[in-house]
């Protein structure tokens, strides 16, 4: 699917690069990040930058942004060699980078966000009269001033709206290249839209842009050129429209993707209905029906946006139901908080391990018991219980030794620890969220691997995953919010269009007006 | 991040008998040198103070302040602050001057009211920091304020009556006829007790070991159903208590006077900090804390051996509290 | 299509939830005193006196306003200001040729104080609390050991700065309101003041804004210490002289802190302003000339005092969602 391009833009796009990495390598103690990789952006294009989590993606973007300086290679911006040594000098040169998570102050208006550090200036005082204009014209365009006055306070604004403001930003620097990691991730369908919109439009105005994703969707409705990084290395460069996101999988992993999940579970091997929710509803989510097996594994998808992070919370007792019913193995309860919750044995592996799973500054032995410690009398007993050698031994955890601080191991093998964590209290209900975000190929496998032998040992498993080849790897039923309720139900091995077509609120096979203004 | 030494588990449990150990050397913060040489030095100066004797006055006059330090580490850990200790004290000790009245039969139901007092505030201090999520910093300094106005309003201001003897004993006395020893001072045995115990309760019970992560991560405890409200109470509890013991202690020692628990708070902040403690929360040991309240004691002593006036240890202190955290800051940084 | 630029007038000073405190506190004072007390609340006199009683805290805790929204503390003012006390009667010797020296020096001492507080802080990377805890101590350390009393003398032409009157406002009135106003002026309306709220709130993200944190942070800090000094010279002014326990006695460390948070500053820093912060201390005088004039003791007043810290820091933090510790 090639992007759409006037012959004038196609003889920009084969023009020289903006910026371009040649050779560019960067080691870190125990692992090299970055071998010889060369990466190079034109003006007037969108270069789509892919691979697995790991595969050097975002280290590459720091050291073109300035946070990073490589061990070798070179840097060049428009046919000058330049190097870097605070992301503040890349900014001005005209390089700017959209995080995944904003750097913004919440408690500051869009204007003081968008000009800190450059703020005009009269007589010695601010002159706010002129910040506010020069922020008004700047939103008007980018074509936002509709929805995004100057002295909003970014805290009051979606998070959809902050990522305009980041991009207000940024071209306030008269960017020349624009790098975006992730910026779909927590968007709504018709926001996403309106992004690609507004990439589009900057293309076209000349600038070049760097877009990270993993949403082969995206990609292909708006790169010109894709590159793939694996392994810190880059498998090739090509043009959109000469490949398949077959092939793209090939590069970026080396095998085509059934191979690498375990078998669904048969009939056999699904048992009584574990967890029940009827009629559930709170703030976000509204009627939701949903029955988890024993031997079961469920798999939830849809957008950020869609209720599908919520669903979990909700279920965990973190921003729990205040409508409907949850049975447990056909017993009513009621669960309004994650005690609750965890008393009922459920258990819940969020998304973002270092912020919620984790207590990093303590070893491992003290994290795998956390969960054990709080089902029992406060003062009982530190060293009771489960032995944590066995079960780091499930988990196939690899660290150099039990009380070693949990900062100190790989990501895959933290998400290990949390789910050591949860199998210390013989959880029978699982709800992951995202268990294998930012985390190498082969623990990808291996935390697979577990989840579905915890399935075959009867726990009933709901997985909530950004990431479709997971749902459509790991779910024996797999359910789709959109909007805050179950929009649709699929069985194992559906395809990726088809849910991607629920979880952008259509029904099966029918296409409905999109676009609009973002939330 | 990588993995360290990616030994299979199994062959990290082996070693890890041993290498326990050795992690524990390895861990001991700092401060026990450092009290070591104060104290060898004290020594020089002093040749009593090496004596059993010798050891036993200083840890009778150190016994308040270690276990206050002990106290404030639960809150520490759990990333709070008590800064409402001082003036508990100071309301400990006019209290029970004041209740008791000078006669000596009422001093065992005063000390019972004196700790329901101190559970109170700390079930106060925890409770408003939990629910109604005021930061600990604030709560606990508005009860400094309320706790010291209350009472001076209790004695109009000025020291009135005296403690009895029953009640002074803890604070200045000593048991007789240990074999062995000759004279423990009732301080230093409430010292041991109290430190062992505090120790037990941080480091060797869940409770503890869900506080010091509570202080780590609290979305992460919370999410792990901790109870936090549950958690944290406990710790402001435990620093209650250690300022109605150490209330006692002081009262025994130098009497009823108004400003007797005046900075404690904060020195026992300060040798929480010595001993090692993370001021976020999420690190800390009971025996650094104690460490850390008796090098200050030394050091206190030390200054006094080597004529130094009073203002100007205290003075010393200060930039002694700095060094240390500056250590501190730059160790974490070389891990 | 675009909307006209629509947007609020420059320089905008949000009203924080403060001031409704301090109209409830006021209010209530007045009702209280009515009902229950001895002579009127709402007098002349009184207005004045409550701002007076507003001054020597109110000037310092227009420091410590900074220093806590850049998500720092300083906990060393009480012992600046008894250093400021002392010397700057010490030196002044009673004479008003030495007043200019007198200043000058104790202005020096400020700046160094803050700057070392900054340093400690930015460069040795000890927490805030800590270090200015142990600055402090240790000043304090010095002055005791060499001042066990009064200390000189201020000039009698010094005393102007606590009793003389332009018009029908007193100097020192006044001096609080200049210093407030600037407060104001340098927290909203310069570089400096945006930067600061931008290290407060979130210093990863100052830092890549190229924002110079560490410089921002000492600045606060060399402000606190200054504001620190200038309520010293006004309490010196007051007394005749200079003791080394006035900043202990007055608890200026703490009850700054009390007034900044009281004033809706967060803790965290990020959030927040002078203006509240004067709210803030004005509350505290309120409450106190209500206490006097209905006839309770000192003491009762103190009991309310803390009880007064908590609910209003309470009432702004008790819808959060998060864990706070």
């Amino acid at each position: 699917m090639a992007a759409n391009t006037t012959p004038a833009q196609q003889g920009r796009r084969d023009g020289p690069p903006i910026l371009e990495m040649r050779g560019i390598t960067k080691r870190f103690p125990g692992v090299v990040a970055l071998d010889g990789v060369s990466f190079d952006v034109r003006a007037g294009e969108v270069h789509a930058l892919v691979g697995e989590n790991g595969a050097g993606k975002s280290t590459l973007m720091k050291i073109l942004s300035g946070a990073y300086t490589p061990d070798e290679g070179t840097l060049l911006f428009e046919g000058e060699p330049i190097s870097f040594s605070h992301p503040w000098e890349a900014q001005q040169k005209g390089i700017s980078i959209i995080y995944q998570e904003f750097n913004l102050l919440p408690y500051r208006t869009v204007a003081e966000n968008i000009f800190l550090g450059r703020e005009p200036v009269r007589r010695g005082l601010l002159d706010y009269g002129k910040l506010y204009q020069d922020t008004a014209e700047l939103l008007a365009r980018l074509g936002v001033d509709q929805w995004i006055r100057p002295d909003t306070l970014v805290k009051d604004l979606s998070v959809a709206r902050q990522q305009l403001v980041e991009i207000a930003k940024a071209l306030s620097f008269s960017s020349k290249v624009l790098v975006m990691d992730e910026p779909t991730a927590a968007l709504t369908d018709r926001e996403v839209e309106l992004l690609m919109e507004l990439v589009r439009r900057l293309r076209d105005e000349g600038l070049g842009i760097v877009y990270i994703s993993h949403r082969f969707k995206e990609i292909f409705a708006i790169a010109d050129r894709i590159t793939v990084l694996k392994d810190g290395r880059k498998v090739g460069t090509v043009d959109a429209a000469d490949v398949t996101p077959d092939d793209l999988i090939r590069m970026m992993i080396g095998r085509p993707l059934e191979t690498f999940y375990p078998e669904y579970a048969r009939p056999e091997e699904i048992g009584e209905p574990v967890l029940e929710v009827v009629g559930g509803g709170n703030d976000v989510l509204d009627d939701i029906h949903l029955t988890v097996r024993a031997g079961e594994i469920v798999g939830v998808a849809g957008l950020q946006g869609s209720g599908r992070t919520e669903l979990l919370r909700a279920i965990f007792g973190v921003q729990p139901f205040t409508r409907g019913i949850v049975r447990l193995r056909g017993h009513e309860v009621r669960i309004r908080s994650p005690l609750d919750a965890v008393r009922l044995r459920i258990g819940f592996l969020t998304e973002n391990r270092k912020e919620e799973g984790l207590a990093l500054l303590q070893p491992v032995r003290d994290n795998v018991l956390l969960v054990h410690r709080a089902l029992r009398a406060l003062l009982a007993q530190a060293n009771g219980g489960p032995s944590v050698a066995e079960l780091a031994s499930r988990v196939d955890l690899r660290a150099a030794g039990l009380d070693q601080e949990v900062q100190y191991l790989s990501g895959g093998n933290q998400q290990k620890v949390v789910l050591a964590k949860w199998l210390a209290v013989d959880a029978d209900v699982l709800l992951f969220s995202d268990p294998t975000r930012g985390i190498d190929v082969n623990a990808k496998a291996a935390i697979h691997r577990l989840i579905r032998s915890l399935a075959r040992g009867g726990k009933a498993i709901l997985l909530a995953s950004s990431e479709l080849p997971e749902i459509i790897g790991m779910s024996d039923r797999i359910v789709v919010m959109w909007d805050g309720r179950i929009h649709g139900e699929l069985p194992a091995g559906a395809a990726e269009a088809e849910i991607m077509a629920l979880a952008t609120g259509q029904r099966r096979g029918a296409t409905g007006q999109r676009g609009g203004r973002p939330a | 991040m990588s993995d360290g030494h990616p030994t299979r588990v199994q062959e990290a449990i082996r070693g890890t008998a041993g290498g326990r150990w050795r992690e524990v050397l390895r861990r001991l913060p700092p401060i026990f040198v450092v009290l070591l040489a104060i104290c060898v030095w004290i020594s020089f100066l002093n040749p009593r103070f090496a004596t059993v004797p010798g050891i036993m006055s200083f840890l009778m006059r150190a016994a308040p302040a270690a276990i206050l330090a002990a106290g404030q580490l639960f809150v520490i850990v759990s990333g709070g602050f008590d800064l409402s200790v001082g003036s508990l004290i100071t309301l400990v000790v006019l209290g029970s001057s004041m209740l008791i009245g000078g006669d000596p039969a009422n001093t065992w139901w005063v000390i019972a009211v004196m700790f329901l007092i101190g559970i109170a505030v700390g079930v106060f201090n925890g409770a408003v920091t939990s629910w109604l999520r005021v930061p600990s910093f604030i709560t606990t300094l508005g009860m400094l304020v309320t706790l010291k106005g209350f009472a001076l309003l209790w004695t109009g201001g000025a020291p009135r009556g005296f403690l009895p003897n029953n009640f002074r004993v803890f604070g200045r006395s000593r048991v007789t006829g240990i074999p062995g020893l000759e004279q423990v001072p009732y301080a230093v045995i409430i010292l041991v007790v109290t430190a062992v115990a505090a120790g037990y309760l941080l480091h060797r019970t869940g409770w503890g070991k869900q506080l010091i992560a509570l202080g780590d991560n609290p979305r992460a405890a919370r999410l792990s159903g901790v109870p936090t409200a549950r958690v944290r109470i406990g710790a402001f509890i435990a620093s209650s208590t250690s300022a109605v013991i150490a209330g006692i202690l002081l009262g025994g020692f130098s009497g009823v006077s108004t400003n007797v628990g005046d900075g404690q708070e904060l020195s026992a902040i300060s040798a929480t900090v010595l001993g090692g403690a993370k001021l976020l929360g999420g690190r800390g040991t009971m025996a650094g804390a104690v460490a850390g309240a008796l090098t200050l004691q030394a050091l206190f002593t030390l200054l006094n051996l080597l004529g130094w006036p009073k203002p100007l240890r205290d003075g010393l202190q200060g930039l002694i509290i700095i060094a240390a955290v500056a250590y501190t800051a730059w160790r974490e940084q070389r891990r | 299509m675009s909307r006209p630029l629509i947007h609020r007038k420059p320089g905008r000073l949000a009203l924080p939830p403060t001031f409704l405190f301090l109209a409830g506190a006021f209010a209530a004072a007045w009702l209280l005193v009515s009902l229950f007390g001895r002579g009127q609340f709402l007098s002349a006199a009184n207005i004045t006196n409550i701002f007076i009683r507003s001054v020597a805290l109110g000037i310092v805790a227009v420091g410590q306003s900074f220093t806590i929204l850049g998500g720092s503390i300083d906990l060393s003012v009480a012992h600046l200001i008894s250093v400021t006390a002392v010397m700057s009667s010490f030196i002044m010797q009673g004479d008003s040729a030495n007043i200019a020296r007198a200043v000058a020096v104790v202005v020096a001492i400020g700046l160094g104080v803050g700057l070392l507080n900054g340093l400690i802080i930015t460069k040795l990377r000890v927490n805030a609390l800590i270090a200015t805890l142990g600055t402090g101590l240790f000043m304090q350390g010095l002055l005791s050991t060499s001042f066990q009393n009064f200390a000189g003398a201020v000039a009698p032409e010094f005393e102007v700065f606590a009793y003389g009157t332009w018009g029908p406002v007193p100097i020192p009135v006044a001096v609080l309101l200049v210093v407030a106003a600037l407060g104001v002026l340098v927290m909203h309306r310069t570089r400096f003041g945006a930067y600061l709220y931008a290290v407060g709130g979130n210093r990863e993200v100052a830092r890549l804004s190229g924002l110079r944190t560490d410089r921002v942070l000492i600045g606060a800090h060399v402000i606190a210490s200054l504001s620190a000094v200038l309520t010293g010279l006004f309490i010196a002014a007051r007394l005749g002289a200079g003791a080394p326990w006035v900043g202990q006695d007055g608890v200026y460390d703490l009850e700054s802190i009390a007034a900044v948070v009281v004033g809706g500053t967060a803790l965290a820093g990020g959030r927040g302003g002078v203006l509240g912060t004067l709210a803030g201390v004005l509350i505290f005088s309120i409450m106190d000339a209500m206490f006097n004039q209905l006839g309770t003791g000192a003491f009762l007043k103190q009991v309310f005092r803390g009880l007064i810290i908590i609910a209003a820091v309470a009432s702004y933090s008790f819808r959060s969602k998060e864990e706070v510790s």
